[in-house]
């Protein structure tokens, strides 16, 4: 779906309309193409003394050979050394002006207390202007409920907000998140780090994430094939987001079992023959859905590593306008499918050990929406389901997390009454709406077999959606 | 065949004060200092008659005429002419180089006694004519009659007779020493500040080295000069602070105050066994415990040019058992004080210490109280084949002063990518 202003304002002479009359100029984010490099450019590691995370962090950035740069501090060129970076030389003092970063990445864990908020302050001030196009900014730190004390939870709290306002500060495509690693999961950084620094990651901004201990470990995993191997469900494949998500899971390596409703099984079958995976035609409301779903993983697959809950709909109309049949219908569709499936998979131990279930909630669960109670409830109950089911999952050695999509180009925003449409465009801090590609991205990093450290938690690929928290 | 090695004493060195360029020296030739130099060690250890194993010296800028200076020199001193004499050449590692290789041959027993000496003057430097103007030169040389030299000469035109001063750039990149030097300060984002500082402390010491009478007899006047002229007792950060970058353009660090100037000088030292040492009565100052040179790949590589010594010293360590703190004193060639920050900063830098150096940790720093204690480079000036014997002469003394046992550290960087360094030990 085009952009229609997004075209126009990158023409020269809409470039000045837009300029005067003071609207902001989208950039075209870059996004991954096959055979990419996870991040073109250099990156500036930096890291508050005494920290935990600039060695794993380090690791990762010489696993992607990236070019790196640090300063000449302990924490940060102990790192280096020991991840075998052979590392350039930072400083702000005699920088050339011209000195420009793909990535700054900072280990915030070692900030004790609000007055070390300055480290931060410190390594950010003289090179949050030397951020490219489309580049990176990505916080490390300890999860409050890990820290040691209250001082040092309420100052690893105090960089939601530092990040947050980076978010909306950088431009050109530019994107900020905080990486809150738990004690002892430091080796499970590096898929969530590989994809925030990858354009993989183009539509996310200003998120928190969270990354727990997990048993399972990555090792030998194939970084351009991480689904080899594996089988994933995906509902609703046939067209929108879920058949960008199929294509993502296949790049990946998956075979790819799509799903969808009969009336777009012809739909369905051209998409997942491209992909050379597999079919299968129901509509998850049935009675008999988890059944059969699960007897089909079972008996064509032997079970299955990857579910994708995508299936969903709308059907907006303001509360006292809206019917029995409508408010049924989407939270059915939208939430209790999802849960009969899940409880279905789960009893009959269908998901294989490191299996993930990846759900797509919805930026109005998060935020609201005048005119979608419905939707909004459904959206909210996924992010719930995933939240209560994440404990159980996890004992399971598999994982349950969401991905909420903000304003995505699709026949589902495309049937939007125009302003709404542009406001929804516009309301994020990439002044732009996101691709269905950016939500199977997302998916997919949740997917990987590496992503085990990820367990209950919430993504919003929105561009750093104005609403929602 | 001798399998034994023996200990090499350095009994003490002499140089004449250190000229800027185009100063006091300025009709001095290499010859006339060096002869100099040499003539106040005769005299300073009565060595006149004497004929000793050898003397080595050498200087960067040097003319084709003077393809056996050294020995030249040596048959214009006091010497008895039966002693034997080469030149070295090693850019700005000249003059370490030169000991070290009479270190050898007495550590040995191939000689018992030598002088190690050095000089520069690039005031009386070699100047070359431009290739086309040689070739017509040389075709003229080789025409057999008046008409067809007559003939070659009329096939000059006036921009062949540009001469070619000789500069002071690097043959492989076409940079001066100083512009890699400025790569080198930003690469490891040295400070205008800190190289400044390391300036002033430069000149403070090499004055406190001349009014404590430190320096009495170890420099010797020359052409009605008696200190170096380059000495700015009264530096300071302020006054350094005011001058413009001369390299790495406009927002370059380095200047004119923080880098070595063109000098004019020499340098000598007296080096011997144990043995011929007693014979003639000449206590012993320290001894030359062991040298290393290395180089770094400037070229292919990009390393940094003057960075040969951070490699030469980790091995120099290895050897003989020693860690980086294990010594007195810290004798850094200061070519710039960036080149001694940047050292400085390699061997504190866990990254740089693994990757280039192959070390599992970073070799460490220095207590910058003992670096160069009694004034460096940037201080005396660097007639770049005379700084070795001014270093070995110095620290020799420095050594003796100090106590029995006492240690001392030499490291040189020197064009084309090399390094040279040295241990002494005291008496
Ligand atoms: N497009 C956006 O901006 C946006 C924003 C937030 C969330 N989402 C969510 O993303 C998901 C995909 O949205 P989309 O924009 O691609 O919508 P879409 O309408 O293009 O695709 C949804 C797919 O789900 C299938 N589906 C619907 N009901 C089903 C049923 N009962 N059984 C089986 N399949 C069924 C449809 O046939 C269709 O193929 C939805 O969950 C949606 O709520 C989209």
């Amino acid at each position: 779906m085009s952009d229609r202003y997004q075209q126009l304002v990158n023409t020269p002479i809409g470039k000045i309309v837009s300029k005067q009359i003071g609207l902001p100029a989208p950039v075209k984010l870059e996004r991954y193409e096959r055979g990419q490099p996870v991040i073109d450019g250099p990156v500036l590691l930096g890291a508050a003394p005494g920290g935990r995370l600039a060695g794993a962090a380090a690791q990762v950035l010489a696993a992607v050979e990236a070019e790196v740069h640090t300063a000449l501090e302990d924490d940060a060129r102990s790192a280096a050394a020991d991840a075998g970076l052979d590392a350039q030389v930072w400083s702000a003092e005699t920088a050339d002006e011209e000195q420009r970063f793909k990535a700054l990445v900072f280990d915030a864990s070692g900030i004790a207390d609000s007055t070390e908020l300055h480290h931060a302050y410190a390594f950010f001030h003289p090179t949050i202007r030397r951020v490219k196009a489309s580049g990176r900014v990505i916080v490390l730190g300890t999860p409050p409920d890990d820290a040691s004390g209250p001082r040092q939870a309420t100052a690893q709290r105090a960089l939601e907000g530092f990040v947050r306002s980076i978010g909306k500060e950088v431009r050109k495509g530019a994107t900020a998140q905080l990486v809150y690693v738990g004690q002892q999961a430091e080796d499970q950084l590096e898929s969530t780090l590989r994809f925030y620094l990858s354009p993989k990651s183009a539509y996310v901004s200003g998120q928190v994430v969270r990354i727990g201990a997990s048993a399972l470990s990555a090792d030998g995993i194939d970084w351009e094939h991480p689904q080899a191997g594996r089988s994933a469900l995906v509902t609703g494949a046939s067209r929108g987001i879920g058949r960008a998500i199929a294509q993502v899971l296949a790049r990946d390596g998956a075979h790819v079992i799509g799903l969808d409703v009969p009336a777009l099984q012809s739909e369905l079958e051209a998409t997942i023959g491209e992909l050379g995976g597999s079919t299968l035609v129901l509509d998850i409301t049935d009675d008999d859905a988890p059944q059969r779903i699960a007897e089909h993983l079972l008996e064509h697959h032997g079970g299955v590593d990857v579910v994708v809950h995508n299936a969903g709909v709308t059907r907006d109309k303001t509360l006292g306008r809206m019917s029995d049949e409508q408010w049924d219908m989407v939270i059915a569709i939208n939430l209790s499918a999802q849960e009969r499936i899940n409880e279905e998979l789960l009893a009959r131990q269908a998901l294989r050990e490191n299996g993930r279930i990846v759900c797509v909630s919805s930026m109005s669960g998060v935020a609201g929406n005048a005119g979608q109670t419905n939707y909004a409830a459904s959206k909210a109950g996924v992010i719930g389901m995933v939240h209560s089911m994440a404990p159980e999952i996890g004992k399971s050695r598999a994982t349950i997390n969401a991905v909420a999509p903000g304003f995505i180009e699709t026949q589902m925003t495309a049937a939007m009454p125009i302003a709404t449409r542009e406001a929804g465009r516009r309301m994020n801090s990439l002044a732009q709406g996101g691709l269905p590609v950016d939500v199977a991205e997302a998916i997919a990093w949740y997917a990987s077999p590496a992503s085990g450290g990820l367990n209950g938690t919430v993504v919003r690929v929105c561009g750093q959606s104005l609403v929602g928290a | 065949m001798n399998t034994s090695v023996r200990r090499v004493a350095v009994l003490g060195g002499i140089r004449i004060p250190f000229a800027r360029q185009n100063g006091p020296y300025a009709r001095a030739s290499n010859q006339d200092m060096m002869t100099a130099t040499l003539e106040a060690l005769i005299g300073k250890f009565s060595l006149q008659g004497e004929i000793l194993g050898e003397v080595s010296a050498g200087g960067v800028l040097k003319h084709s005429r003077d393809f056996n200076l050294t020995r030249e020199c040596v048959l214009g001193t006091r010497l008895d002419p039966h002693t034997p004499a080469y030149d070295v050449q090693q850019a700005c590692g000249t003059g370490l180089e030169a000991a070290i290789l009479v270190a050898n041959k007495i550590a040995l027993g191939q000689i018992d006694s030598g002088i190690a000496g050095g000089f520069d003057t690039t005031s009386d430097a070699p100047i070359a004519v431009n290739e086309d103007l040689r070739q017509v030169l040389l075709e003229i040389n080789r025409a057999k009659s008046p008409a067809a030299r007559l003939k070659a000469l009329a096939g000059l035109r006036p921009q062949q007779i540009v001469p070619q001063i000789p500069r002071n750039s690097e043959p492989r990149t076409g940079l001066s020493m100083g512009e890699h030097a400025a790569i080198m300060a930003k690469e490891w984002g040295v400070t205008r500040e800190e190289q400044d500082e390391l300036t002033v402390a430069s000149h403070r010491n090499l004055a406190a080295a001349y009014d404590t009478g430190f320096l009495d007899d170890l420099v010797t006047p020359f052409l009605g000069l008696e200190r170096d002229q380059n000495l700015r007792p009264d530096s300071s950060v302020e006054k350094l602070a005011k001058l413009r970058p001369v390299f790495g353009g406009e927002n370059g660090t380095m200047t004119a105050g923080n880098s070595t100037p063109l000098s004019d000088g020499a340098s000598a030292v007296l080096l011997a066994g144990e043995d011929w040492a007693t014979a003639h009565n000449l206590p012993v100052q320290a001894y030359i415990t062991d040298a290393q040179t290395a180089a770094v790949d400037h070229v292919h590589a990009r390393e940094g040019l003057l960075m040969a010594p951070t490699y030469a010293v980790p091995k120099l360590l290895e050897r003989n058992g020693l860690t980086l703190s294990d010594f007195d004193f810290y004798e850094i060639h200061e070519a710039f004080a960036s080149q001694v920050l940047c050292t400085l900063k390699a061997w504190e830098d866990p990254v740089y210490c693994k990757e280039k150096l192959g070390l599992e940790a970073p070799l460490g720093s220095i207590d910058r109280d003992k670096l160069n204690t009694h004034g460096g480079s940037l201080a005396a000036g660097h007639p770049f084949g005379a700084t070795g014997g001014r270093i070995v002469a110095g620290l020799a003394k420095m050594l003796k002063e100090k106590r029995s046992g006492s240690r001392g550290l030499i490291s040189i960087c020197a064009a084309g990518g090399l390094g040279v360094t040295a241990i002494m030990e005291a008496a």
